[in-house]
């Protein structure tokens, strides 16, 4: 049993390469057979890990043990399903209030959040090497290091400022921001590459180790 | 001649790549694997806890990014059951949950780790951010089971583990955006320590996090799964995978050299 699903995990990882020589039926049915099992997937647990557990599971204790308070519980599964709403086009509009709760819950857990991890953190993170400068604390390389970061921050920030023409001097300093920015795509580019061919190795090897070597290990001779 | 080689068929790459991928990978040669800081940190962190620390591992992945972060998973599943640590998996992204328990299992067998003991697997719930801050409060008001359905009060590890006040690392193995929103919502909120394990396409945009040790340490792709096998001393799939990129990184670096070259000498021409 286990050879079998082998087997049709090796044959679809060979359908799917074969887009490389150009586009064909096979590959058109593995990449279709692989959206839609995905797509049920997600749908099924979604709903076994989601709506059971979080909707279904405490209405149904609320109405059957007839616990008042578990009947709050009813008002945000009513306003997930004005969700549907949109199915309706008369009641299309009342899609809104989800939307609305939605995004002014997001924005309002999000807003100080992130100011604080990906604004002032950082910020912090880069001037907070001159105060050790300053103690003495750092080794030339580190010191080397610590400007460097900051000239790329005010740089590539200047690249991106576009409220002043950029010549002369904002001219320069955004040619600078445009080289650190290439380094940072360079180093992207990089990792995608490895990230890529990694897939790849993975495939090589189960088709292989995995698929040639086992069956061949199950052959009666 | 040299137009013929620039216009090369992009087919007879694929197949210069593919060789270089199936030689190595028949006749298992091995390169010598350096350790990154970003990786050591992450070993240092976890081989200084004391053992029946908690470290919750985040299984972000799907099929599809399995060969980078599924090594790197049983690397640090691997040291975590040496060292005798307690170990909690989860997931944020549906499709990581079967992928999260398979290597759970795998890895708690061949270390002998017992199930509600040394380690539980939560599986999958849908919302990120509810999830994230709802375990601040309450691993319970988030997970009331656990993937086998076994409910949490029943578990004997989770009897002293209630939120991330009893856990001492995080560790993020994503090949999605999840890793900013641990920091975001956890780290910032809570102050828990977080490590990431990420795909090779995510490190590059991780790495600002290091220096402001809002991550703890970060693992890069199927590199970061290598050189955590060598700290570890267990050399698997990532150290053997990394010997073969080596061939493909060669031929990568050669093509790149061979293209400009010939786009420099067709220019020189043409002016």
């Amino acid at each position: 049993m286990e050879l079998i699903g082998v087997w049709v995990a090796a044959l679809l990882t060979l359908c799917i390469y074969s887009f490389l020589y150009r586009d064909n039926p096979f590959y058109r049915f593995a990449e279709h057979l692989f959206l839609g099992v995905s797509v049920g997937y997600g749908i099924v647990l979604s709903i076994y890990d989601g709506l059971i557990p979080f909707a279904w599971n405490p209405f149904w204790k609320a109405v059957t043990e007839r616990e008042p308070a578990g009947l709050l519980k009813l008002i945000p599964i009513a306003i997930g399903l004005l969700f549907f709403a949109r199915l309706i086009p008369k009641y299309a509009w009342l899609i809104r209030y989800p939307v609305a709760i939605l995004i002014g819950v997001g924005a309002g857990l999000a807003i100080p959040n992130v100011m604080d991890a990906h604004i002032f953190q950082q910020l912090h993170g880069t001037l907070a090497p001159f105060a050790q400068i300053h103690a003495g604390t750092l080794s030339p390389f580190e010191i080397f290091g610590a400007i460097l970061m900051f000239v790329g921050v005010i740089a590539t920030l200047t690249y991106f400022f576009f409220s002043v023409e950029h010549r002369g001097v904002v001219g320069g300093i955004s040619k600078i921001g445009i080289v650190f920015l290439m380094v940072g795509f360079g180093s992207a580019f990089g990792n995608t590459v490895m990230g890529r061919v990694s897939l790849l190795i993975q495939r090589v090897d189960f088709l292989v180790n995995d698929w040639i070597g086992t069956t061949i290990q199950s052959l009666p001779f | 001649m040299l137009e013929r080689l620039i216009n090369i068929d992009r087919r007879i790459i694929f197949i210069l790549v593919a060789i270089a991928v199936v030689i190595p990978t028949f006749i298992k040669v091995r390169f010598p694997i350096t350790v990154s800081n970003p990786t050591r940190s992450i070993y240092d962190y976890i081989e200084a806890l004391p053992p029946k620390s908690t470290v919750m591992i985040a299984f972000n992945y799907g099929p599809s990014s399995l060969a980078e972060l599924e090594p790197m998973a049983a690397a640090v599943l691997r040291h975590c059951f040496k060292k005798k640590l307690r170990v909690i998996g989860m997931t944020l992204i549906n499709v990581g949950a079967t992928l999260g328990d398979e290597i759970t299992k795998d890895i708690a067998e061949e270390m002998g780790a017992v199930n509600g003991e040394d380690y539980v697997y939560l599986g999958f719930r849908p919302g990120t951010v509810q999830v994230l801050l709802g375990m601040g409060g309450s691993i319970e008001s988030v997970y009331e089971s656990d993937y086998a359905k076994t409910p949490l009060a029943e578990i004997p590890m989770m009897a002293d583990i209630k939120n991330y006040d009893e856990i001492d690392l995080v560790l993020d193995l994503a090949s999605s955006g999840t890793p900013p929103a641990w920091i975001t919502y956890t780290n910032t909120r809570y102050n828990l320590q977080i490590a990431a394990g990420v795909t090779g396409v995510m490190v590059s945009e991780l790495y600002p996090y290091l220096q402001t040790k809002q991550l703890v340490g970060l693992m890069p792709g199927l590199l970061g799964a290598a050189e955590y096998e060598r700290l570890i001393n267990t050399p698997e799939k990532g150290t053997t995978g990394m010997s073969v990129q080596s061939f493909v990184h060669l031929l990568i670096i050669a093509l790149v050299i061979f293209g400009n070259i010939a786009f420099l000498v067709r220019r020189r021409k043409e002016q």
